[in-house]
């Protein structure tokens, strides 16, 4: 895997910057993330694998975005709701995450770490780097690399 | 100046200021034998070509230096700063001398230098350097060292005092740039006509007077801008070629083949991405033609053709294209062979290629995997070949084709894009998204129903378009991309636009809801997740800061299949593959005056149209219409006036014209058109039937069009006057329909026309002295076919000199080569009914003109 110097961040404290996805609390590595938006026009791509949400214009550049939900296995959200975009880049590729709402910064502390449970849906445990616990609540660490790994060409 | 010199000048500074810096980086790591190597080599060049030049001068202190350096190389001597000083000095005097030849235009000045060669020899023998050295001002020091300040240690030389204030010309003339500098220069520019683009756009939605002058500038210097740094990329395609002469004559030696290479418009500029692009395309396609296009010596020989072999190259402008053709006078490509390796391979099936054109089985060597070559040659023929160089060509955006005739030679000839980083693109809509097409493909665009003239018509589910007596395979761009529904029938089509476009010789039509302007766009990359689905080349942003995709045609041809290789549906083709054979006929199906389907051969109909109600005036009873600038009569079948049966206010009708006359066959509502096998049984009688038959599972009256003409008033298709005598015209032709068919159109433009069934029949008519002004006659018929009928014709008889008109579906240049071979004077395509009284028309009036 591409990320190992991260692995082993993770493994002390990283700081992770939090999601909502369908009420589950998500975190993604924030050393990985180039951005944040708000509600963008996203442009559908036809034939697309559905996970891909379409096309996005960041200051000239065009992101894919992804939607988590869909990454995911969750229901689609309310056609109305504004999801944010966390914008990552792999292999000088700009993709945007899209999530129902984006929460704080926070350090994960490495003895918090639990190992993905053995009855994980096989979708999550594709995708997750280790489950956490914060705040009485349980959060998934997303690993970029593998949420991107749709459709043919990665 | 000699241009020599100038050229060299410019090299010499080039190669001084790399030296300069060689030779620092050399002091510091004196055993880096690369730079040794690299340094050794750059004043070799110069020395070199001093020699040439006759620049003595330079060449003596260019040689000196060269062999200290040589020394240095090879290890000899030990790398000190001292010596790094000397060849410094002896380079700041090859520059003086430089800049004295620029002075001068063209001479060395006078000077001395032997007290620098002096030095610079004794250091290459290895002696000590004198201390007093005037140029060592450095410290000096046995081992190497690691500093030394050299640049500003070295004093200006006394001796040679003959600098000119200014540099010289040669300098500014050119300079190079790395490439890497382009590109991102590219780049920039293209965010900056992006967001041009995008600025316009907001001016004009918002008509703020204060901002429209100033970005009218912006947008001028933006596209000056654009076009001067696509100048900076653009570089002659000569550059791709420089290679080949070698190629070829090396090939030559190995084939053991006379080979001339003829190159033609390599100073064609084009974008140099494209260009490397297409390097390796164009190498393996000028090894083809010269290991398989050209015939050995001894064949040549043999066809009476001169030894030596040509290979053309040419590249040229056309539109924002370039194309490039790559050609040899060989032996042209073996159709037979191409034949029986596509049945092998199962490209296609025997009866298919035995309906295509010669052309359609040569365009199957760019399938993959496919070579006909007899033996794999070390040059080619392992198989990997022109699907390889299609695959590259389509790549950049580019079509090939390739036109071959036996035994004169074969012409490859690739269109590319001139850049592709900017490309004009077509913006358009379909189920609420928007996409571009690059205009490249584009041919032409045409808006269908609402009362435009063009019509979609449905073949087997297969929407096609009736384009100027072509017929176009179209493909719905909502449903290829599974944005529209799947019961979206074409014949619902209302108000849409079909942009006809090509891909290698292949025109299909893609269906679209709208059309958008055209804009400037950058092509950027699809991103790896989506680089599976094939339909887009690229995505871009547009002027109103959205992204949109590119789609490719390519793509779209091949997911749908309409611009298979080998199955080329150019248009004219596709319209004789259905009537070739002649038991399929494309029949329009309608309801009129009753419940029974009524049928008609399309062939016959020169347009559907939609009438509105209100339109339609009455003269003498019978209803008629401003058509075109013309009075069309309407005929109605069931005899009721027009009326207005859907609510819609409108009349369908057929419309038949002849000579600039048209005529309306009103009808309740089309059904389909259908391709099927006809056969009519026996009319009972009716007036306006020729019979009825299945079609479409359900028995369908063909109706006779001669009598609904005839219907409109005897005058109305202005029949020959009186006074002209009828003429006489003998039809052969086998099948009862087509007979049934022609006769009546003939008689109708006012021949007396006798029919029979075979050709056997018509010589008995000769036999029995029957006297006809042109023979009409089908080709394909069983037992003696058209061919030998007209053999026999030519052969003896009163007949010899009639006019013979051949009527067939085969409308290819091989079979109209041999029916005139035959005898026949004309070739027309059955259906074709404008042609074929044309073609009767000339061949009588040439006949009585003879």
């Amino acid at each position: 895997m591409r990320i190992q110097s991260k692995d082993s961040a993770v493994a002390d404290t990283a700081l992770v910057l939090t999601l909502k996805v369908a009420g589950q609390v998500c975190g993604v590595p924030v050393l990985s993330v180039r951005d944040v938006l708000g509600s963008q026009t996203i442009t559908r791509i036809p034939l697309a694998p559905p996970e891909v949400a379409g096309g996005l214009n960041l200051r000239g550049r065009i992101v894919t975005a992804v939607d988590l939900r869909r990454r995911l296995g969750l229901p689609d959200r309310d056609p109305a709701a504004q999801p944010m975009s966390i914008v990552v880049e792999v292999d000088n590729e700009l993709y945007s995450m899209l999530a129902d709402s984006v929460g704080d910064v926070v350090p994960l502390a490495a003895e918090d770490a639990v190992p993905n449970p053995p009855t994980l849906d096989p979708l999550w445990r594709d995708v997750s780097r280790g489950v956490h616990r914060l705040d009485g609540q349980l959060l998934i660490v997303l690993d970029v690399d593998r949420v991107l790994a749709i459709g043919g060409g990665r | 100046m000699d241009d020599l010199i100038a050229d060299f000048l410019t090299e010499t500074h080039e190669g001084l200021a790399a030296l300069d810096s060689a030779l620092l980086r050399l002091e510091k790591s004196p055993n880096d034998q690369p730079t040794l190597s690299e340094i050794f080599r750059a004043v070799h060049t110069i020395k070199g070509t001093c020699g040439f030049l006759g620049l003595s001068r330079l060449e003596r202190v260019a040689h000196s230096a060269e062999n200290v350096l040589g020394r240095y190389r090879d290890g000899v001597l030990a790398v000190t700063p001292a010596g790094i000083t000397l060849v410094l000095s002896a380079l700041d005097r090859i520059k003086m001398i430089v800049v004295g030849i620029e002075a001068s235009g063209g001479q060395e000045p006078a000077g001395d230098d032997a007290a620098l060669i002096a030095q610079l020899d004794a250091m290459a023998e290895g002696e000590a350097m004198p201390p007093a050295a005037p140029l060592a001002a450095a410290p000096l020091a046995d081992a190497p060292m690691a500093v030394a300040p050299l640049v500003a240690a070295h004093p200006a030389e006394p001796d040679a005092e003959i600098l000119p204030a200014e540099t010289g010309r040669a300098v500014a003339q050119s300079i190079r740039v790395s490439v890497d500098v382009l590109e991102d220069l590219m780049t920039l520019v293209s965010e900056l006509v992006l967001t041009r683009n995008q600025l316009l756009q907001l001016s004009r939605a918002r008509s703020d007077g204060a901002y429209t002058v100033p970005l009218q500038r912006l947008s001028h210097i933006t596209s000056d801008l654009q076009d001067g740094v696509m100048k900076t990329r653009m570089q002659p395609i000569g550059n791709a070629w420089n290679k080949l002469p070698r190629l070829v004559r090396d090939l030559a030696g190995e084939l053991g083949k006379k080979i001339e290479l003829d190159m033609r418009g390599a100073e064609t500029e084009l974008d140099r991405q494209v260009l490397e692009l297409i390097k390796d395309p164009l190498t393996h396609m000028v090894r083809n033609s010269a290991d398989h296009g050209l015939e050995s010596t001894e064949e040549r020989r043999r066809a009476g053709k001169p030894d030596t072999g040509r290979v053309m190259l040419n590249a040229y402008h056309e539109g924002g294209h370039i194309l490039i053709e790559i050609a040899d006078d060989g032996k042209g490509l073996n159709t037979a062979r191409i034949r029986e390796k596509v049945v092998a391979q199962g490209l296609a099936s025997e009866t298919e290629i035995a309906g295509m054109t010669e052309a359609e089985i040569h365009r199957f060597i760019f399938r993959a995997g496919f070579s006909t070559a007899a033996a794999v040659t070390a040059v080619s023929g392992r198989g990997v070949g022109m699907d390889v160089v299609k695959t590259n060509v389509e790549r950049i955006g580019g079509t090939i084709d390739v036109a071959s005739q036996a035994g004169r030679g074969t012409r490859f000839t690739i269109k590319i894009p001139l850049t592709l980083a900017i490309v004009s693109a077509l913006i358009v809509e379909v189920a609420g998204e928007r996409f571009a097409v690059p205009q490249i493909g584009v041919l032409e665009l045409v808006r269908v129903g609402g009362g435009s003239d063009a019509k979609v018509e449905v073949i087997k589910n297969a929407p096609v378009l009736r384009l100027r007596d072509r017929l176009l395979p179209l493909v719905s761009l909502g449903r290829v991309l599974g944005l529209a529904e799947e019961q979206d029938a074409a014949q619902h089509i209302e108000q849409r636009f079909i942009v006809v476009t090509q891909v290698g010789a292949s025109v299909f039509g893609i269906i679209v809801d709208r059309l958008f302007d055209t804009e400037e766009i950058v092509v950027k990359p699809v991103p790896p997740i989506l680089r599976h689905i094939g339909m887009f080349s690229g995505n871009t942003i547009l002027g109103d800061g959205s992204v949109i995709m590119i789609l490719d045609p390519n793509g779209i041809a091949r997911a749908t299949g309409v611009a298979a290789e080998g199955h080329s549906t150019r248009a004219d083709d596709g319209a004789q593959a259905a009537q070739r054979s002649s038991e399929r006929t494309a029949l329009l199906l309608f309801r009129a005056a009753d419940a029974t389907p009524k049928a008609v051969p399309l062939g016959l109909i020169a347009r559907l149209d939609d009438i509105p109600l209100a339109d339609v005036e009455s003269t003498g009873g019978q209803p008629v219409v401003q058509y075109r600038g013309q009075l069309m009569p309407l005929v109605s079948m069931s005899g009721e006036p027009p009326a207005d049966r859907d609510g819609r206010g409108r009349q369908t009708v057929l419309v038949f014209s002849e000579r600039g006359q048209s005529m309306g066959l009103m009808v309740d509502a089309i059904l389909d058109v259908v391709e099927e096998r006809l056969d009519v049984k026996a009319g009972h009688g009716r007036p306006g039937y020729l019979g009825s038959a299945v079609v479409a599972g359900k028995v369908t009256d063909v109706i006779d069009t001669a009598w609904w003409l005839r219907q409109v008033g005897a005058d109305w298709f202005g029949t020959e006057s009186g006074a002209d005598r009828k003429r006489r015209l003998l039809v052969v032709e086998d099948s009862s329909f087509f007979r049934q068919l022609v006769v009546p159109v003939l008689s109708a433009a006012g021949f007396e026309v006798m029919a029979v069934a075979s050709p056997a029949e018509a010589l008995k008519l000769r036999e029995q002295g029957v006297l006809f002004e042109a023979i009409v006659s089908d080709i394909e018929m069983p037992g003696m076919d058209g061919l030998a009928f007209a053999r026999a014709v030519r052969a003896e008889g009163p007949w010899r000199e009639l006019p013979m008109v051949a009527l067939t579906g085969r409308v290819e240049p091989a079979a109209i080569a041999r029916g005139r071979e035959a005898g026949f004077t004309d070739y027309v395509a059955k259906y074709d009914r404008d042609a074929l009284l044309g073609s009767l028309t000339e061949c009588l009036a040439t006949a009585l003109a003879a």
